[in-house]
């Protein structure tokens, strides 16, 4: 299909509707979905983690200071939020905070790894309105999933799955972020949310977080790249993506579906846990901090003024791959991608599909790649599952991640 | 902009012909929440 | 989802121009630079009306006997363009029949 964004409709003299691309680019009133981490603490420690979670913020909001934020977000009519974390239901006033939100006509929709989603968890949640659920899953196998996501992992996320089902939540999502060791097992997923009654999501690893630790040994291979196109072409209507593979648009002449471009501080952003507002999840890095929502202006005030967001709204020259054939499929990849292999932002992506990405990464003048902004993680990384680490603390959220809020 | 704008969206049949014969853009747009890098 | 548009299992009539409409009580209408961003809660589904001529019909359906009654303001050459929108919104269920007259203007 082509679009007819040269055609001038007879009645409307010398006006054209712009593309709809353009006003993306521009900026809209409102993100159109928000990541919101509503906490650091986690009860797992995943090695790709793209918020380095793990230990509470002493400086995390208040349940009151996340209901001032949702009174925002209600007046600016941002239609849902996309809660993470760390792992959101830690946050004793979760479910509080979720009915809340929905009570003011915001959705929720939520990742997980399951901690809190027991039986009477899933029954609630299939009694609320707006909500949907994201379980993550980075394996179809124990195997595959306990060595990135810990042990017992497995278990508790098809145990919450099982429990939504029964529950008769309806369709949940299945969140899995590719690596080079399940993308063999991408049909097994498939199945899976197929037999669950899920829908399968796949997302891209980004070097993010504790993902810049791993991902040079973690990140699909360029023939592993290939595969997930072409499964992704055959299979597009049971899989979401979140747009997130548009990289991988200059492999083949079919488009996979999509909007293909970075929607950072123009439809999309993040709020961490402390209120600092990031141009997308994926950037927690002050390069690309806006500002933070306890200012005066709230968070409106940032989405509106911050001069980080005016600068993404503006269109940028492409830069070294302006001139690549590619360009218009992959639109130059993903901005936190290249920041974080120390890419320069106009140049390649590094899993370029045409390898101008491993050539500049094999560069010896290249950066020093920037470290992430924040680090939460565990002090002891191989923390198991529900046990303390054998360690002083030294704060009272050093030794679990659920101890008493401030 | 040109083949990486091309969405598979049911509500979409690109130009029409109106009543006069000319041709008409269209006014709605449909996005697929999926289709938007970083929305989920 | 723990919110299932009630209309799974019920066909979408097809727009009659003739019929009364009225903006969908499931749906957030949020003005924009362009026009406004139209997101139904039920379907999850996400509109662009990308042009605020299309946005100020939508909000006053409710008030016009029938569709086509409500572009009947719009010069003549812009009144086929809207109402080939309208379709498309019923479709996704953004707009529906108001059958009982029961529209409040929003």
């Amino acid at each position: 299909m082509t679009r007819a964004h040269d055609a001038l409709s007879a009645g409307q003299a010398g006006e054209r509707v712009p593309l709809l691309a353009e006003q993306f680019k521009g900026g809209l009133a409102a993100p159109i979905c928000l990541t919101w981490e509503w906490t650091y603490a986690c009860n797992l420690s995943c090695v790709h983690c793209l918020s380095s979670s793990g230990r509470r913020d002493p400086l995390e909001l208040s349940t009151a200071e996340i209901m001032t934020v949702l009174d925002e977000l209600a007046a600016m009519q941002v239609f849902y939020v996309n809660v993470g974390g760390g792992e959101p239901t830690v946050r004793p006033d979760f479910w509080d905070l979720l009915d809340y939100a929905v009570a003011n006509r915001v959705g929720v929709k939520f990742s997980t790894n399951g901690l809190r989603i027991n039986r009477e968890g899933a029954r609630r949640l299939a009694r609320t309105g707006y909500v949907d659920v994201q379980v993550s899953l980075d394996g179809a196998t124990r195997e595959v999933n306990d060595a990135v996501r810990g042990p017992g992992s497995f278990d508790m996320a098809l145990r919450a799955m099982r429990n939504l089902a029964e529950a008769g939540f309806g369709e949940f999502k299945i969140s899995v972020v590719l690596t080079r060791h399940n993308v063999a097992q991408l049909d097994d997923f498939a199945d899976l949310a197929d037999q669950l009654g899920a829908v399968l999501r796949i997302t891209r690893l980004r070097p993010s977080g504790r993902g810049a630790d791993v991902w040079e040994s973690l990140h699909p291979t360029a023939q592993q790249q290939r595969e997930v196109y072409s499964w992704l072409l055959g299979h597009g209507e049971r899989v979401l993506t979140g747009d997130s593979f548009f990289h991988l648009n200059a492999l083949g002449e079919t488009p996979l579906p999509g909007l293909n471009l970075c929607g950072a501080g123009r439809v999309v952003c993040l709020i961490d846990p402390v209120g600092d507002v990031y141009a997308c999840p994926f950037a927690i890095h002050e390069a690309f901090r806006a500002g933070n929502v306890r200012s005066p202006g709230g968070f409106a005030g940032v989405w509106r003024d911050s001069p980080l967001f005016a600068r993404l709204r503006t269109p940028a020259a492409g830069g070294a791959c302006a001139s690549c054939p590619a360009f218009s499929a992959c639109q130059g990849g993903c901005m936190a991608a290249k920041f974080f292999t120390g890419l320069p932002i106009d140049g390649p992506d590094p899993e370029c599909v045409r390898g101008h990405g491993e050539a500049a990464l094999s560069l010896a003048s290249r950066h020093e790649p920037p470290r992430p902004g924040k680090d939460h993680s565990h002090r002891d990384r191989t923390v198991p599952l529900g046990m303390p680490g054998l360690r002083v603390p030294a704060k009272p959220c050093d030794s679990s991640p659920l101890a008493a809020a401030r | 902009m040109d083949a990486a704008n091309e969405q598979a969206q049911d509500q979409r049949d690109d130009t029409a012909v109106g009543d006069e014969g000319v041709v008409e853009e269209l006014l709605v747009e449909e996005i697929s929440i999926d289709g938007m890098c970083g929305v989920y | 989802m723990a919110c299932v548009a009630s209309t799974d299992t019920v066909m979408i009539a097809p727009f009659d121009a003739a019929q009364r409409y009225r903006l969908s009580p499931e749906v957030a209408l949020r003005p924009e630079p362009f026009g406004a961003l139209a997101y139904h809660f039920g379907n999850r589904r996400l509109c662009f009306l990308k042009v605020p001529e299309l946005v100020d019909v939508v909000r006053g359906l409710g008030g016009h006997s029938s569709a086509r009654d409500a572009v009947s303001g719009l010069p003549e050459k812009r009144r086929h363009a809207c109402l080939r929108a309208l379709a498309s919104l019923a479709a996704a269920e953004v707009i529906v029949p108001d059958v009982a007259g029961s529209a409040e203007q929003p």
